[in-house]
């Protein structure tokens, strides 16, 4: 003879079928009717009452899976954080992300220094034992400098400038990203990447500069370099600041300090790809073509790096403060 | 490792959530990744049909290359890399290869993870697939208590068992009510389950089942093994 609650149970058997109607809009995120939310609130303390029963009385039958899903599927519409897209896209670039660059401010200018420090060791490697030019440039590259030209100088002739800010853009994203990601060696994955490029922009300048064409290499990269060297900074700091998490977790316990520092950093990176894409599409129309001159190329990365430097907060500079109104 | 996920809730009934571990893991990222390159793979040959007229490569000094690496390459890869981050996006949390093996995304409190979390865990597949084929996600599953890869200690979030309510709910109202007062629920459950399967367990094992079945719910009553399904049928047809 089964316990006179199994029977009440299986009573409730039409209510079950109902909630199991509702789930469907209740999970596909889209706002609900009065009415339908009503129902749920409704639905929710009788199907846990239920759900109490049915683990107590038959753990292991299916009714008490059953019930599990759909004491999940109510759980999960009823306590799902409230959220906008607009008001959270506002939030993300209003508050969010200059306030993780004010945090990770030290970080940044450590990494910039850094990267700056390993461009100079790459300059000065290179115009010490030139035979080291080498280890920064290809083969191909060597060859096109020592017959008088760049191997930029041609490049729209070989591909198109969509094409070239396809691939420019989807290599940058990829560098920032493993910058980042690097950072989980404790940090040390990151210096490395960060040492690396700084030494090879350092080290290929100094190439061209002995073959005088380190102007016409910086004339190709200002345009876009501005704002890509400088991503490329941010993503170092992001990764630096998750190596420096792991090995100094400070009050929280290493993995939720983990967690902080990825989440924190990868709204910063999120706006750094987005800069990423308008870098790309500058270094595939603009840098490679002639009829740009310096001035212009000038002109647009300046232009190009002030946005990006107010996207990341800077506006907030721009504001008075409230003592000054 | 932690079997179950236990979040507290309003009405004091605790949501038990099943943890999937690395099997169901492996499992469903192994049809995805079929599923993916499936749909690249018909993305490249449709586009290089249409665009040159066969499979052939087009030589990158080729003038025709520019466009032939914007219509054919770059979307292969574009739905290879993105495959990820965008199902589990609109599929909240789920994902082809995931449906299948019965596992989704969840957060910590078993809520369906935003945008961010999705991205934070996809954009850390760089490192869990170090140094070859997810070594290190693999390991960090085998290794953590909650079966998760790098990608979902920094998302926060995790693989649960994804408990299908619409299956459930194909046979929990179909019991017979005086079956269900006389045996129990999971009794009842069990003949119906063994009468579903009848036809497709070998006859041994189902007159073993029926015969320790019917001996535990009607054991004054001395069936030949022959009539073991219409004794069982008898008894929720009541």
């Amino acid at each position: 003879m089964s316990h006179p609650q199994e029977k009440r149970l299986q009573q409730r058997a039409a209510h079950w079928q109902d909630v199991a109607a509702l789930l469907p809009q209740l999970e596909d995120g889209k706002p609900i009717s009065e009415d339908v939310l009503k129902e749920t609130l409704q639905h929710y303390p009788e199907l846990a009452r239920d759900l109490a029963v049915a683990r107590r009385h038959a753990p292991t039958s299916r009714v008490t899976r059953h019930l599990e899903a759909l004491y999940a599927g109510l759980h999960r519409a009823l306590f799902r954080a409230p959220g906008s897209t607009y008001r959270d896209a506002l939030k993300l670039f209003g508050e969010d992300i200059p306030a993780v660059v004010h945090e990770l401010r030290w970080q940044i200018f450590s990494v910039s220094l850094g990267f700056i420090l390993a461009a100079l060791a790459g300059w000065w490697l290179v115009s010490t034992y030139p035979e080291l030019s080498a280890l920064f440039a290809s083969e191909a590259m060597i060859r096109t400098v020592q017959s008088g030209e760049l191997w930029t100088d041609n490049l729209l002739n070989v591909v198109p400038s969509s094409v070239l800010s396809v691939q420019i853009l989807t290599n940058n994203i990829m560098v920032a990203l493993t910058a980042m990601s690097l950072g989980v060696l404790y940090g040390l994955g990151t210096i490395y990447i960060i040492g690396l490029n700084g030494m090879m922009l350092g080290g290929v300048f100094a190439f061209t500069a002995q073959h005088d064409m380190a102007q016409r290499l910086l004339e190709f990269v200002f345009a876009h370099g501005c704002v890509e060297l400088s991503v490329i900074a941010i993503a170092g700091a992001v990764g630096f600041s998750i190596g420096e998490a792991l090995a100094r977790p400070g009050q929280l316990t290493r993995t939720r300090s983990f967690q902080r520092a990825v989440q924190r950093g990868s709204k910063l990176m999120l706006l750094c790809v987005i800069f990423l894409f308008g870098a790309g599409i500058i270094e595939g129309y603009i840098s490679p073509d002639p009829r740009f001159d310096f001035t212009v190329r000038v002109a647009v990365g300046i232009s190009y790096w002030v946005v990006f430097v107010l996207a990341l907060g800077g506006w907030r500079l721009l504001r008075k403060s409230p003592a000054e109104t | 490792m932690q079997d179950q996920l236990e979040i507290a809730s309003a009405t004091g009934v605790d949501l038990q959530v099943k943890v999937a571990g690395p099997g169901a893991r492996s499992y469903a990222f192994v049809v995805d990744w079929h599923v993916r390159v499936l749909l690249a793979l018909a993305w490249f040959i449709i586009a290089s049909f249409a665009y040159v007229g066969s499979l052939e490569f087009i030589d990158p000094d080729d003038a025709g290359f520019g466009n032939y690496s914007l219509i054919v390459i770059f979307p292969t890869g574009l739905i290879y890399g993105l495959y990820h981050p965008v199902l589990e996006i609109l599929m909240r949390g789920r994902t082809p290869g995931k449906r299948i093996a019965g596992v989704r995304i969840v957060t910590q409190d078993a809520q369906t993870p935003g945008v961010f979390a999705i991205l934070i865990r996809n954009v850390l597949r760089l490192i869990d697939s170090l140094p070859v084929a997810y070594v290190v996600g693999l390991v960090t599953t085998v290794l953590t208590r909650q079966s998760v890869r790098i990608g979902d200690i920094a998302a926060g979030t995790i693989l649960v068992y994804d408990s299908d309510a619409q299956a459930a709910t194909r046979h929990a109202p179909t019991l017979n009510p005086k079956a269900v007062e006389e045996f129990g629920l999971e009794k009842t459950e069990l003949i119906y389950e063994l009468l579903e399967r009848w036809e497709n367990l070998d006859v041994e094992k189902r007159q073993a089942l029926a015969g320790s079945l019917l001996s535990q719910l009607r054991p004054d009553e001395t069936v030949p093994a022959s009539r073991y399904k219409m004794a069982l049928e008898r008894l929720i047809k009541r």
